[in-house]
């Protein structure tokens, strides 16, 4: 039998691995949570304090990113841009007197509709098609904040410094701990609106559509309203640490609220993690964070297509040689213990149907 | 007997200068299992994309319990009550086998433990049972055309397009979807089946539609399509 080859189609660029993982128990989050809030009171140096900040809010970031580009299977290359859009929302609204919790909550929407917006012409696009596309839409946007005149242009924006208070979202810098808590509540907040998506039916349609959009159509599912979704959520993920990061650092300009680099590093930070996993980005956040500080790069905003360069080559290199990420390695390393303590169990191979699979003619 | 639950009207579609279907109209009633049969690239993957919704007709019309659902889009099709399966198997791979179902199974309800439920008893029916757990990429061929049949089942659809989900199975794995299908079928399913092999159309499908060259050729009991002088000729050098 001669199957039409022109319904075969290729398969989509993915960057995720072939096996399904489960969302994370309420045990998981709870350790996690625990080591989270333990880290600045075992490292209780400033310098320590700074880098959990950071690892966190990008943390942040790249768990919107992997919401989309991991569990949807859209990658965008562009997520600077809701970054972006909460960095620059709170920044002017809090310039203008507004209370910086306020403002953040208002750059979520923005942030979800402006990725709607984006992704409605451009999820008719396919895989890297669709990747391509949110590289120039960010791009532009970024050519635009810089050129036009009312957003700080190329000098970018300073906030004011006010009096050090939870409800002013400004603290001391000599005792870091404070941005550090409000880091995790927001990352808490963050986790658990995109578990809560994940959860239930458009969790599974989102991997359904990942995996294959025809046969996703065929169940009956809008592939466009739930891709749209997921940018939706994600995008005000993302814009959650965008304000906060400008609260933490009180400054923005476009390279570093709407560089291209940091959206390639959210894209690494999931790959890094693991891409699709539930913890991954957090984790990647976590390692890419470290390391830059360790050998003194500038985190995002240095501008240098050096950065970008090696950001894309760690992707790759990560791609091919461990799709899951360091979350996938350290689950490999773990699986011989948790065998011998009893507790693991690994996926069960398919057994063969009544008869052999033999194929005939 | 009553309006017929799919009514397809003078259907055709073309890729370029190949008309894969060219008015094509034939009927389906509720309750029927209807087979669909041609030779390689007579038109029928072609067709039941059309009516899922998957291809666009290039003319015609379509009616499906009662409506107009011409150019409808897949998923509105799949709502309506259009399940399909796909030759070349299109599983969710990342997705275990249950998760492959319960997906499909979250479009009539909303509920995660209600689509679960339904999961479980449509993998209970095609006995999917043994490789629930399993990821679905990793199924053998047989495997995943049961998978097939089993999401599209679990669409809870009123109308069930099969496309070879019989071919490259074992005689045993054969007898075994023959069965499932005709379970399916009493459970109050329409079923429209495209089928090479002769010995399941002949005691399983009640009527018979024969495409050649994207057009209908002939229709009928399987006894009367089989000595249809027009389809011996068109399987002429092949088997019937
Ligand atoms: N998307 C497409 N673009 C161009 N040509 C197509 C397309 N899909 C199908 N065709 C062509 O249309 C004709 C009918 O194809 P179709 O797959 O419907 O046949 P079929 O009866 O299902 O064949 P088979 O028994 O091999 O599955 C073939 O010549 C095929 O090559
Ligand atoms: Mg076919």
């Amino acid at each position: 039998m001669s199957a039409p080859t022109v319904l075969r189609r290729p398969s989509p660029a993915r960057l995720s691995g072939p096996t399904g993982r489960r969302l994370p128990s309420w045990g998981t989050a709870a350790l996690i949570l625990a080591a989270l809030a333990a880290y600045p009171l075992v490292f209780a140096d400033s310098a320590a304090h700074n880098i959990g900040i950071l690892a966190l809010t990008f943390g942040i970031a790249a768990t919107g990113w992997n919401l989309l580009g991991g569990y949807a299977g859209q990658v965008s290359f562009g997520h600077a841009l809701y970054f972006g859009t909460g960095a620059y929302t709170t920044a002017a609204l809090v310039r203008q007197g507004w209370s910086p919790w306020l403002a953040i909550a208002l750059s979520l929407p923005l942030a979800a509709l402006l990725a709607a917006a984006v992704g409605w012409p451009c999820f008719r696009l396919r895989h890297h098609y669709y990747s391509i596309a949110t590289i120039a839409v960010a791009e532009i946007v970024f050519i635009l904040v810089t050129n036009l005149p009312g957003l700080g242009q190329a000098n970018g924006w300073e906030l004011p410094v006010v009096e050090q208070s939870l409800a002013n979202l400004q603290f001391s810098l000599l005792d870091k701990r404070p941005y550090y808590y409000v880091a995790l509540g927001f990352f808490c907040l963050a986790a658990l609106a995109v578990w809560l998506f994940l959860r239930g039916r458009a969790g599974n349609y989102v991997r359904a559509i990942r995996d294959d959009q025809e046969a996703a159509a065929a169940v009956g599912i809008d592939v466009h309203r739930y891709k749209l979704a997921a940018a939706a959520l994600s995008g005000a993920v993302t814009a959650l640490a965008g304000g906060y990061y400008v609260m933490y650092v009180l400054f923005v300009d476009p390279p570093s609220g709407l560089g291209l680099d940091l959206s390639v590093s959210f894209t690494l930070m999931a790959v890094l993690g693991g891409v699709g996993r539930f913890w991954g980005p957090l984790l990647g956040a976590w390692v890419l964070v470290f390391v830059q500080d360790v050998t003194r790069q500038e985190f995002s905003g240095s501008g240098r297509s050096v950065d970008l360069l090696l950001y894309g080559a760690l992707i790759v290199l990560v791609s091919i040689t461990e799709p899951g990420g360091l979350l996938a390695i350290g689950q490999r390393l773990w699986a011989p213990v948790a065998r011998r303590l009893g507790g693991g169990r690994g996926g069960k191979a398919a057994p063969e149907p009544a008869g052999s699979a033999e194929v005939k003619p | 007997m009553t309006g017929a639950l799919l009514r397809i009207d003078n259907l055709s579609c073309r890729f370029g200068g190949l008309w894969a279907n060219r008015d094509v109209s034939f009927e389906v009633e509720p309750g029927a299992i209807v087979g669909l049969i041609g030779p390689n690239g007579a038109g029928k993957s072609t067709l039941f994309s059309m009516v899922a919704g998957a291809q666009r007709p290039t003319s015609g019309r379509l009616e499906f319990d009662g409506r107009d659902v011409t150019g409808w889009a897949p998923h509105r099709a799949a709502r309506a009550g259009v399940g399909r399966t796909f030759q070349l198997m299109r599983v969710f791979g990342s997705m275990t086998v249950r998760e492959n179902l319960t997906t499909a199974a979250f479009g009539r309800h909303s509920r995660l433990r209600d689509a679960r439920r339904r999961a479980d008893e449509v993998a209970e029916l095609a006995g999917l049972g043994p490789v629930l757990d399993s990821p679905a990429a990793s199924l053998t061929a047989a495997w995943k055309k049961r998978l097939e049949m089993g999401r599209a089942l679990a669409t809870e659809p009123k109308l069930l397009l099969l496309d070879e989900v019989l071919s490259g199975l074992t005689p045993t794995e054969a007898r075994e979807a023959v069965e499932i299908v005709r379970t399916i079928n009493r459970g109050g399913v329409t079923i429209l089946m495209v089928e090479h092999v002769m010995e399941v159309i002949m005691p399983l499908c009640h009527r018979v539609v024969v495409l050649h060259y994207g057009q209908k050729i002939s229709e009928g009991t399987p006894e009367q399509v089989a000595h249809d002088p027009t389809v011996v000729e068109a399987y002429l050098g092949k088997a019937l």
